[in-house]
């Protein structure tokens, strides 16, 4: 082999409309093991359909999307599901089910993936991952008794129960102050240099892009207009590529 | 002229097509309804859930409901001399139509549309993406588990209604003159067979399973927004109850072929 760089999501010439909407025309994309690559773009660009796609709630009608080296949409059930089992995804609104407490939350995927545990390795996991995202003593809480920075914590830690691989985030700052933002910028990467996953990161938050991502995707009219570093980017003399840096 | 029809012909197009859209739904139901791993807590959380969000409701319902039709009946017995008639021709209108119907109907109104609820904000915030991710049939785990509860649990709440009823009704005659407790029951069972207690039963199978479905669907295809979320509980609330009174006379109709009136 002489690749140097093992890539663990590769997307081509993706293509995905809603009727007449067509959200994304032609996207191209690359992600490396151990890498953190943003892709930026703004309200309603078609982030949210992009990273659906990737783990195959959304099904696409032309182009090719390999996570770990599987073509996903020729995968049947129970293959998407090994898939998914190594694909962390925070969603954008959390996605904590209102009808559990926290525990149950992190456990909820747990059982399911991994169905051979112990009773005494699951509670090891979960308090490890409430350790992670710095929140041990909410085990018990309901997800309605939690701040929005809370929510978005408690929500990575059930992405991180399971160890993935890789991570998907869904514009994890977004409704949160700028402090809370930082935090939590600062405890992706932590976790990024911790477990060594691969990681996208969907944004239009400039400042969480900066600190977590090491490569940058511009999503602009359904395709992968730009790409670079943050300093690269930020030399553009393309004034859609400068409208995100302010 | 075309554009009158246009007017006449949406609303009934959109009301076959959501029709379609339900059945379709009702279908992959029964594909999903075998497949294993059944979730029994889910299910059973569910079961207690809807018992015990509707029991006092439908219990209430049903005491007055049996105190009002007796009260309201006797008048009418008297003036034909026919009191004495007055627990016979009672329970039976309350144990065929009246308490079958009723219960639905609550539950409708408690069930549907919390099921409507609670499944369009779980649409619109994610929360069945995440189950999809998390290795779990969401169509499976949330629909097949409601719809089976619901299916269950609204024959039980009847039944249960039904006694409630009666008893009402005991205390109903006894306002005015005087039927001993055993008397009244006897009385009751003498003119209560099996031909009106099964079919008024077997309908309220489907009354679940109308309620359940009908929730299920509109939640499970809320629109985004909180709008979307009110929206999915309350017409959940008004397509079930048409449905009941649909199935209710499609039942009346094959027990009146049967012959069992
Ligand atoms: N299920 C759907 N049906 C129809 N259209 C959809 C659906 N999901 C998304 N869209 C449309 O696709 C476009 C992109 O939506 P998407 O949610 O991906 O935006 P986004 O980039 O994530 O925006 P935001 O930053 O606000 O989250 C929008 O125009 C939206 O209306
Ligand atoms: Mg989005």
């Amino acid at each position: 082999m002489t690749a140097v760089k093992n890539s663990v999501i590769t997307i081509k010439n993706l293509y995905k409309s809603f009727g007449t909407n067509n959200v994304l025309k032609n996207f191209n994309f690359d992600l490396n093991e151990g890498e953190s690559v943003a892709v930026l773009g703004k309200s309603g660009s078609g982030k949210s359909v992009l990273i659906k796609c990737i783990i195959g709630l959304i099904k696409f009608e032309k182009g090719e999307i390999f996570v770990l080296n599987k073509d996903i949409s020729t995968l049947n059930i129970e293959e998407l599901d090994k898939i998914r089992a190594q694909v962390g995804f925070l969603f954008q609104s959390n996605a904590l089910y209102d009808s559990m407490t926290v525990k149950e939350n992190l456990l909820f995927p747990l059982r399911r993936h991994k169905r051979h545990l112990s009773e005494t390795e699951i509670n090891l996991l979960v308090s490890e991952a409430l350790d992670n995202v710095k929140l041990p003593e909410t085990a018990n809480m309901m997800p309605s008794e939690l701040s929005g920075g809370m929510k978005k914590r408690i929500a990575l830690a059930r992405t991180l129960i399971l160890k993935p691989k890789i991570i998907l985030y869904d514009e994890p700052t977004t409704g949160l102050d700028p402090i809370t933002s930082r935090e939590i910028s600062n405890l992706m990467v932590e976790i990024q240099d911790k477990y060594k996953t691969s990681s996208v990161l969907i944004s239009h938050d400039i400042n969480c892009v900066k600190i977590v991502a090491d490569r940058i995707v511009m999503l602009i009219e359904g395709t992968n207009y730009a790409e670079g570093t943050y300093l690269s980017l930020k030399e553009s003399k393309d004034q859609r590529v400068l409208s995100f840096f302010n | 002229m075309k554009k009158d029809r246009g007017k006449i012909l949406k609303p009934l197009y959109n009301v076959l097509n959501e029709a379609g859209e339900i059945t379709k739904f009702a279908l992959r139901f029964f594909k999903l309804i075998f497949n294993r791993p059944f979730e029994y807590n889910e299910f059973a959380r569910q079961c207690y859930y809807i018992g015990n969000k509707s029991l006092p409701l439908v219990a209430v319902t049903a005491l007055i409901m049996g105190l009002v039709i007796t009260i309201q009946s006797r008048p009418t017995l008297v003036e034909f001399g026919a009191e004495a008639w007055l627990p016979k021709m009672v329970s039976v209108s309350l144990v065929r139509e009246i308490v079958p119907v009723i219960t639905a109907l609550i539950c409708a109104g408690k069930i549907g549309s919390g099921i409507g609820a609670e499944l369009g904000s779980m649409k619109v915030t994610e929360q069945i993406d995440a189950m999809e991710v998390s290795g779990t049939n969401p169509f499976k785990y949330l629909v097949v588990t409601r719809v089976l509860a619901t299916t269950l649990m609204i024959p039980v709440l009847t039944v249960l209604a039904d006694g409630i009823s009666l008893y009402g009704a005991y205390l109903g005659t006894n306002l005015r003159g005087v039927v001993s407790w055993n008397l009244f029951w006897s009385q009751v069972f003498d003119v209560l067979v099996y031909a009106d207690i099964i079919p008024s039963l077997l309908k309220t199978f489907f009354f679940g399973f109308a309620i359940g479905i009908v929730g299920c669907y509109k939640g499970y295809n809320s629109q985004k927004g909180t709008e979307g979320v009110g929206l999915s509980a309350n017409s959940s609330v008004v397509i079930s109850s048409l449905l009941v009174f649909i199935i209710d006379l499609i039942a009346v109709q094959i027990t009146d072929l049967l012959g069992l009136t």
